[in-house]
């Protein structure tokens, strides 16, 4: 463990909570302009975290400790992939070095955390989230498992720093189909794990058709103050992942000072413009029945195991 | 018992050690009066399962012992050699397993038996399991195995029995085990007599120099396969696992699941590394077939139970496939010349089989602790235990997370070291890998997320919400025994998670793979493939990232309070119904949907409607019931047969005894002409 990478880790998880806000704050704008509203402003979703930071929590009698571990747990979860993520530089730690399973299995411990939390009430609507969040996940999984084994077979390694670094090196296998495909399954695996459209809506009001806001209806205060950063950060470090998979230019290489401030500015530039886009998109898309989540989901698998298939047969 | 030379070891002194214990809780069972039975013979039995254990790691390490030869005389044609108890590395590391199961079964199993389970007839049966278990992997021929495998049969059969004077499905449950279990023994016979004839002698050093191939090897091969997956849980050949598991007193669910069906991973390894092992490719696809269509088929029924022990069944099924679909890959790669990821494939099997031993012991002892508390064992009936049982609710909380493989337990360490040895396959070559290995990931990936639903919703319903029954509201904490069993349990699946270094290393050894060892003594470096997993340094990271939100959270908290309320939002209404919460039935409902074709699930709504209007609904039941489709297309079937096959034979049975003389007759005079002849 050198100095070098422990600098790096600090400034990513300094930087993903500081930017985490104002790319919420871009795609919430993006989205009411599109639709011809004023919006909140850019600086709504920091002022909502630090009203809610700053208000009671509540509990009501027979609760568990779940209630109040379950948004920690969140948040170390969301904190810990964005510092394993390489989001500023590919400088990683020697005996935790951002293995892509291991990213995968701290993501999958922030997912069962809310889903802990959806039954913990009781209440019939985070049981009814948590539910339906879990067997996402569950058809999630196949498809991020064979989208990173087709990412890191031309990497030879499951460890993103590498992956990264290789995908840069080599920018003609950008454009290969085997990298396009497994991209694209990543894709819709982030738009899943983060509860965007059309898999789930973060702006309904409607509890019948909630998956995450259903699990965290019973927080309130400082608990989904801590809930809300948590899956922000979330979609923050699986947005930067992706951006710097498919445009692996600017993310620097050591802890150097330049070096390191070319790669936030080249990573904030990415994940505000990655974010507007994501915003856009959805402003044309609806919510898909829950009961066709599956096929979405199988599709996205279909391409991450074609992209496998193809790495092996093809190239 | 004669020792054969003087220089005893380690190995034979433990050896001698379980047997003597063994018979020593025997005598306690038999002699020791009712109030204190439970702790003398369970007593007894965790000596016996430490000495295991302790004899188990020495023949790991490397140990070698001159060997128990057992004083029996049998009255065989073949040439028979000595029976020998002397275990080697991998003989070590499943008599260690069984024996660590059996100290905490055993442990429990003081403060948890009670009724006919701590009976004379319950312990000694239990003791007779626990001995033979202990003993399978120790054989070093084939009917030493036969024998020491038989005792485990016996034993268990007896004290699945126990609860059958009071409850019904308790017999079922045992008929078919007793039948799977004969018919696993049978096919074993027939396997290794097969060996036996083909190298001429029974020992396995004998079968394993005689180098068998062609069809022999084959029809052995198949035979054992199909004994050892019985024994093992393996699709379609599982049925007996979610009968009898559940029915079983629950220290002998534990001990059955996590310790007796690895009996039979032992036998795989046995036939596929020692006794054959340069069988042709097709087995080690076989293997892979069974163990993946068994993972799956086993985690997605798991995922769909209600009934925490059926739920816990099927999730055996699943383990047991992953290790077999481990085993398979380690095999197929060997045979293609890729021996350092085939070593990584195999250790995963074995991380994968100490793994499920340590987690699925506290899951089995936990739900022990919650059907001892509330008698219920149906989630849709439970709730709220958390508060009530906090000890039982954080072990099984850690099992859970072990059994859904999530760092940092024993579970993910497994998974994690299976996923790396598939990624690194070199298929670019052979299309068969090519095509065998992305299915296989595929299939395992799916697997895991299903246990992740799965293990949530046992964990979350039972243990979280609000009691949805008087019993579940009314239950107490455990006795400290059974805590302390669970709590040693836990302890091991976090400790393996936290530093399975050395273990992997020892793993290696017990089937001569290089390239896995150890860094910094905790972590685990898959030197072969380049990889470092180091879950002690991650708990670091995670740590110091907690530390400046912790400070945030109570300096929070300490200017505003948690608020105590009647109610924290309830949809703006009272919550006035238990019922009103979701169930385990609830929970899995969107999965049934998804899978409906392999579930085969039917659901029934019952609607009584209101006297005055027909628009009025009065009451309204919803009764959902899965099936097994392996059962109803293969076994139905198969024993409507046999019944018809019986109802055939019956014709030529009638009783009369004029038809018997005459049959003798006939059978007299069919004699007196082909010898004539």
């Amino acid at each position: 463990m050198t100095i070098g990478s422990v600098v790096v880790i600090v400034i990513q998880l300094v930087f993903a909570v500081a930017i985490t806000p104002v790319l919420l704050g871009v795609m919430r704008t993006t989205r009411a302009r599109l639709e011809g509203r004023v919006g909140g402003g850019i600086g709504q979703p920091w002022r909502d975290l630090r009203k809610l930071l700053s208000k009671e929590p509540t509990k009501a009698p027979g609760s568990t400790p779940v209630l109040s571990l379950a948004p920690i747990l969140l948040m170390a979860s969301s904190l810990v992939l964005c510092a394993l993520i390489p989001l500023v530089s590919t400088l990683a730690l020697a005996s935790v070095p951002g293995d892509l399973f291991v990213v995968v299995s701290v993501l999958l411990l922030g997912t069962v955390a809310l889903a802990l939390l959806g039954l913990e009430s009781g209440s019939a609507f985070g049981g009814m989230g948590s539910s339906r969040h879990m067997v996402i996940a569950a058809l999630v999984e196949p498809t991020v498992l064979l989208s990173i084994y087709a990412l890191s077979v031309p990497a030879g390694t499951s460890a993103l720093a590498a992956i990264v670094q290789a995908r840069r090196d080599d920018p003609a296998s950008l454009l290969n189909p085997v990298g396009l495909l497994a991209i694209v399954a990543l894709v819709v695996v982030v738009i899943a794990e983060t509860g965007r459209l059309p898999v789930d809506n973060p702006s309904t009001h409607l509890e019948l058709t909630m998956i995450h806001e259903a699990m965290i209806l019973e927080s309130g205060g400082r608990d989904l103050g801590w809930l809300e950063l948590g899956s922000w950060l979330r979609l923050t470090a699986l947005l930067g992942l992706v951006a710097n998979l498919a445009l692996p230019w600017g993310i620097g290489q050591d802890a150097a000072p330049l070096t390191l401030l070319a790669g936030i500015a080249a990573i904030t530039v990415k994940l505000l413009v990655l974010g507007a886009l994501l915003a856009a998109a959805e402003v044309f898309i609806a919510k898909l029945r829950l009961f066709r989540v599956p096929e979405l989901l199988a599709g996205s698998f279909v391409m991450a195991f074609l992209s496998v298939s193809a790495s092996y047969l093809v190239f | 018992m004669t020792v054969l030379e003087a220089s005893l070891t380690m190995v034979d002194a433990g050896l001698l050690a379980q047997l003597l214990l063994g018979v020593l809780a025997i005598l306690a069972a038999v002699v020791a009066p009712a109030r204190v039975r439970n702790g003398c013979a369970g007593g007894a039995l965790v000596a016996a399962g430490i000495a295991a254990a302790v004899t188990g790691t020495a023949a790991l390490l490397g140990v070698v012992g001159v060997g128990l030869q057992l004083p029996v005389a049998l009255p065989l044609a073949a040439p028979l050699e000595p029976l020998l108890l002397a275990p080697d590395r991998l003989g070590g590391l499943f008599m260690a397993l069984a024996g660590v199961v059996v100290a905490l079964a055993a442990l429990f199993g003081v403060g948890y038996a009670h009724g006919p389970a701590a009976s004379r007839t319950g312990w000694t049966g239990f003791a007779v399991f626990a001995v033979g278990m202990q003993l399978v992997p120790a054989a070093t021929d084939a009917i030493t195995f036969l024998l020491a495998w038989e005792l485990m049969a016996g034993g268990s059969t007896v004290l699945l029995l126990a609860d059958h004077a009071s409850r019904e499905p308790v017999r079922r449950a045992a008929v078919w085990y007793a039948v799977m279990t004969h018919l696993s023994f049978l096919l074993l016979l027939a396997g290794f007599g097969v060996l036996a004839a083909a190298a001429g002698g029974t020992s396995w050093a004998t079968m394993a120099t005689a180098g068998i191939e062609g069809s022999a090897a084959t029809v052995a091969f198949v035979l054992l396969v199909a004994g050892f997956a019985t024994k093992a849980g393996l699709v379609p050949v599982h049925v007996w696992l979610p009968r009898a598991h559940p029915e079983a007193p629950s220290h002998m669910s534990a001990a059955m699941s996590a310790a007796m069906v690895k009996m039979g991973v032992y036998g795989f390894g046995l036939v596929t590394l020692r006794l054959l092992p340069h069988g042709p490719r097709w087995w080690s696809i076989v293997l892979i077939a069974l163990g993946a269509v068994s993972a799956l088929y086993g985690i997605l029924q798991a995922s769909v139970q209600a009934d925490v022990k059926k739920l816990l069944a099927y999730s055996t099924t699943e383990n047991i496939g992953l290790i077999t679909t481990a085993l398979g890959v380690g095999l197929l790669l060997r045979d293609s010349g890729q021996d350092a990821v085939a070593d990584v494939a195999l250790v995963a099997a074995l991380l994968l089989a100490v793994s499920h031993a340590a987690f699925k012991s506290v899951l089995f002892l936990g739900a022990g602790a919650v059907l001892h508390a509330t008698g219920e064992r149906d989630l849709d009936l439970l709730g709220g235990l958390t508060p009530r049982m906090p000890w039982t609710s954080v072990t099984f909380g850690i099992g859970a997370l072990g059994a859904a493989a999530l760092p940092v337990t024993s579970g993910f360490v497994a998974e994690w070291v299976l996923l790396q040895g598939l990624i690194h396959v070199d298929a670019r070559a052979d299309r068969l890998l090519a095509i065998v290995i992305p299915i296989t990931m595929g299939i395992v990936a799916l697997t895991v997320g299903l246990g992740l639903l799965t293990f949530v919703k046992a964990y979350g319903i039972g243990f979280l919400a609000r009691p949805r029954t008087q019993a579940a509201a009314d239950a107490h904490e455990a006795g400290p025994a059974m805590r302390s069993a669970m709590v040693l349990g836990a302890v091991l699946v976090v400790g393996l998670g936290l530093v399975p270094g050395p273990l992997a290393q020892t793993l290696a050894a017990a089937v001569s793979a290089a390239g896995v060892a150890t860094t910094g003594g905790t972590g685990l470096v898959l030197g072969a493939v380049g990889v470092v997993l180091d879950p002690l340094a991650l708990t670091v990271l995670t740590l110091a990232t907690l530390v400046p939100l912790v400070a945030v959270n109570v300096a929070l908290a300490r200017r505003h309070p948690r608020r105590d309320v009647d109610l924290a939002w309830g949809c703006g209404g009272e919550r006035t119904s238990p019922r009103m919460e979701y169930n385990a039935t609830s929970y899995s409902e969107p999965l049934v949907r998804v899978f409906r074709s392999s579930l085969q699930a039917s659901q029934l709504v019952d609607v009584v409607r209101h006297d005055e209007s027909p628009l009025l609904i009065e009451q309204m039941t919803f009764t959902q019931e899965t099936g097994d489709v392996i059962e109803d297309r293969l076994y139905l079937p198969a024993t409507r047969w046999a019944v018809r096959f019986g109802d055939l034979a019956r014709t030529i049975q009638n009783g009369s005894i004029h038809r018997y003389v005459g049959f003798s007759f006939a059978a007299l005079v069919l004699v007196l002409v082909l010898v004539a002849l």
